[in-house]
């Protein structure tokens, strides 16, 4: 038990450590790394709660997809960030004390719950089975249906993303095979008498 | 470990995500990312509850979090995209073209 002690402390340190530091580091793709590795230490929080097929897909969409999208629009922007941080320790003292306020009212709800002797039996009753099998029976069967509406979600935010971004350049030539197949002999030719010693 | 360790950090994580939308007023990539680490505390929530419940139903709508925080991070990063190529800024301040 000790030994699952120590890693949690471990994951939980770089877990709170990294976060803080993704929102105090100066460079933006430091922050971008930094959230890459509060994910990853959460995904080892989450091995420790048996819930090995959550951890594996937060590696694989939070740090695989996310945080490398994040990573993706912070390099492509041609962004002076530090401009952007002026005027941040105006901000510190109100946002310090309603950091602290939601810190307090969190934490007393987190302290003062307690694990009742039935919920404890039924956790205890819930035998070691493969994680990733008990959630895919969960999920293709209670929740089928919330199942399809997230892949609506994710095809909405899809189409979404690239209706968004798709963009015609108009300074940019290039070659348009039906304009060029549509046109006719009369569009582009045209026959003029010129008589002789007047010219066009 | 028990169920409070991880309902404390989870309460931090959730103080530094909503601390880093203040102190980055300007930044909106910082405060995407304030908001993932907000989802990030709750996802730890469910999980322990799971855990310590005897209930695979949280790590179920964790699932569901993680698939909505990704399908809003696309869009808002396709948003701020478009917004940059525009205005050529991404200060939060000048987001005022409305007007509201």
């Amino acid at each position: 038990m000790m030994v699952a002690d120590f890693i949690f402390f471990m994951f939980a340190a770089v877990v709170v450590v990294s976060a803080l530091m993704v929102i105090t580091v100066r460079n933006a793709v430091h922050s971008v790394l930094f959230l890459a590795l509060t994910f990853f230490s959460t995904a080892g929080l989450f091995v420790l709660l048996q819930a090995e097929f959550l951890a594996a897909i937060l590696v694989m969409v939070y740090m695989g997809a996310v945080a490398i999208l994040f990573l993706f629009v912070v390099m492509m922007l041609d962004i002076d960030f530090t401009t952007l941080r002026k005027g941040a320790r105006e901000h510190l003292p109100l946002g310090l004390t309603v950091g602290l306020v939601i810190l307090l009212e969190v934490v007393a709800i987190g302290m003062g719950f307690h694990q009742s002797p039935e919920s404890a039996a039924a956790a205890a009753a819930l035998e070691p089975m493969n994680n990733t099998m008990e959630l895919g029976k969960l999920l293709y069967t209670k929740y089928l249906f919330p199942f399809e509406v997230i892949s609506l979600i994710l095809l909405v935010a899809l189409i979404g993303a690239v209706a968004l971004t798709l963009r015609q350049r108009k300074d940019a030539k290039r070659q348009d095979i039906h304009q060029q197949l549509a046109r006719k002999r009369e569009d582009a030719v045209q026959l003029k008498k010129v008589s002789s010693g007047e010219g066009a | 470990m028990s169920l409070n360790s991880y309902l404390i950090l989870s309460a931090i994580l959730f103080t530094i995500g909503v601390f880093g939308i203040f102190l980055n007023r300007k930044n909106v990539i910082i405060i995407m990312m304030g908001i993932e680490l907000i989802l990030l505390s709750v996802n730890i929530n469910f999980v322990a509850f799971s855990h310590y419940g005897g209930d695979l139903t949280g790590q179920v709508f964790t699932f569901f979090v993680i698939s909505v925080a990704a399908a809003e991070a696309a869009i808002g990063l396709a948003i701020l995209v478009t917004f940059f190529r525009n205005m050529a800024t991404i200060d939060v301040e000048k987001i005022d073209n409305l007007k509201g």
